[in-house]
């Protein structure tokens, strides 16, 4: 029993909790000017909306870091918002929707 | 002697800047700081800055007939009268809470700024800002309201516009301020994007996100309704990830071909006015963003979305053929061309400068601190249509 705990322990430590912990300090630095310059193109700078909808974490309330990254990655068909799988790693859209949802993550 | 000093004073507080002309002047749009700078092109110098203009993410300027006050549209539904011979803000009015763009009429009098939230039309005095039409973007059966994109200015003392979730085009005349009258299009096409006027005001064409093809009003004729151009320029084939809407604000007409960019693909489409078919496609190396010709139309300069919008591509005219490329720097967001058109000004946003460049030697002649810097708006858009 407490074997198995230390086991599920020791996995759990394993597995990255964040995916900050996989992004390289410079590359963040460049995917917080992504999301204010190029983001903030559709969506304002400060994340109040334009042309998509605002990204504020009021506005985006009760949506996971799951679905956000998966809508960053694949885009939304049928909108003017593209598929950024292009030029983001699965990794690097998730820290992005972390941070949207949490502004004062590191 | 009191009074001698108050005269002083006044004299003092209403000193006259040193005489000088503003055709020579310009404003930059450093979008992340609401700030602009104030330049000049006979010496290739900032002159000034301006803060305090809010969320300047997409901003754009329309100047005054005499060329000494530039309204500037921001993101953030702000409108702000700034008098460049001065330096300084005159009015600023928060008149939505999202917009995007504006147009100032013929006769110098009305500026007119589009919004997105809440969407619709706004029209102000030009002299005291203060409101004098609300044109709500209302469409459909449930009334909902669209964002409005592509405002222009028109001859006849009206406005034009487009609304990006209704596809409509609607034409505002404002002949009579206090009765204003709208012609409304419907079904022009799926999310025009932007739009643009012909240098005589004559064809507004407004260009599609959501299908191929752009959908063009001609003024003159109103009654023969709008028509659809270039359609099916994709052939049907999936568009590639649109990282940032393509302009067409400043575009291109040269020796009666026009040039636009090409939604999602890597191409600059060549159209015939005479006929409005398309007259060719040139291939270049990312998504156009703006197309825009040099003055005297014998070149096309072309600037790109991410991850190409480090470059500009040059196109000579007359042989369709890439002819420059440059390098300036990561993200070169716009250009604007000297009045006639010898240098040209780029925006490197990332690289936080302003670049000047002969446009004959492709020779970097000068380069000028700028925070963000996004949009470049000279005063000889003054006495253009459309601009």
């Amino acid at each position: 029993m407490i074997r198995s705990a230390w086991l599920a322990l020791s996995l759990l430590a394993a597995v990255p909790l964040t995916a900050g912990d996989v992004i390289p300090g410079t590359r963040q630095g460049e995917l917080v000017e992504l999301l204010i310059q190029d983001c903030g193109s559709c969506h304002g700078l400060q994340m109040k909306g334009g042309l998509g909808p605002a990204l504020l974490p009021a506005s985006l309330h009760g949506k996971s870091a799951e679905y956000l990254s998966a809508v960053i990655l694949n885009g939304r068909p049928g909108s003017a918002m593209p598929a950024w799988n292009g030029l983001l790693s699965p990794d690097e859209a998730r820290w992005i929707a972390e941070r949207l949802l949490q502004p004062d993550l590191p | 002697m009191n009074r001698i000093l108050l005269v002083l004073l006044l004299v003092v507080i209403h000193a006259p800047v040193a005489a000088r002309g503003t055709g020579d002047l310009g404003l930059v749009i450093e979008r992340a700081s609401g700030s602009v700078q104030i330049v000049e092109t006979s010496g290739n110098t900032s002159i000034g800055r301006i803060e305090g203009l809010g969320d300047l993410s997409h901003a754009s300027v329309v100047y005054s007939r005499d060329e000494r006050y530039a309204y500037v549209f921001g993101r953030d539904g702000g409108l702000t009268k700034i008098d460049i011979l001065n330096n300084e803000i005159c009015r600023r009015r928060l008149q939505s809470g999202n917009s995007i763009g504006g147009a100032i009429s013929q006769d110098g009098r009305l500026v007119a700024v589009s919004n997105y939230e809440p969407g619709g039309v706004k029209v102000f005095d030009a002299d005291s800002l203060d409101l004098v039409a609300d044109i709500p973007a209302t469409w459909g059966a449930a009334q909902q309201r669209s964002k409005v994109i592509g405002l222009v200015d028109a001859p006849g003392h009206r406005f034009v516009f487009s609304l990006w979730d209704a596809g409509e085009i609607w034409v505002l005349d404002l002949s009579d301020r206090a009765q204003p009258l709208i012609e409304k299009f419907g079904e022009v096409g799926r999310n025009p994007y932007d739009a643009l006027i012909t240098g005589d005001g004559r064809y507004y064409i407004a260009g599609l996100f959501g299908e191929d093809g752009m959908a063009m009003l001609d003024l003159w004729n109103l009654k023969s309704g709008v028509t659809r151009i270039l359609p099916g320029y994709g052939r049907g084939e999936q568009k590639l990830p649109v990282y940032k809407m393509p302009h067409l604000e400043g575009w291109a007409v040269a020796g009666g071909f026009a040039f636009v960019p090409a939604v999602g693909r890597h191409e600059v489409l060549v159209i015939d006015m005479r006929n409005w078919r398309e007259a060719g496609r040139i291939p270049v190396q990312g998504q156009p963003v703006f197309v825009m010709a040099r003055p005297d139309g014998r070149q096309v300069w072309v600037n790109f979305a991410l991850p190409e919008n480090d470059t500009i591509q040059v196109i000579d005219t007359q042989t369709l053929d890439i002819v420059k490329q440059l390098k300036p720097g990561k993200g070169v967001l716009h250009m604007e061309f000297e009045p006639r058109g010898e240098e040209v000004w780029l925006s490197v946003r990332d690289e936080n400068r302003i670049e000047v460049y002969d446009t004959r030697s492709f020779e970097r002649k000068a380069v000028i601190p700028a925070i963000r810097p996004s949009g470049i708006f000279f005063t000889a858009r003054a006495h253009r249509i459309g601009l």
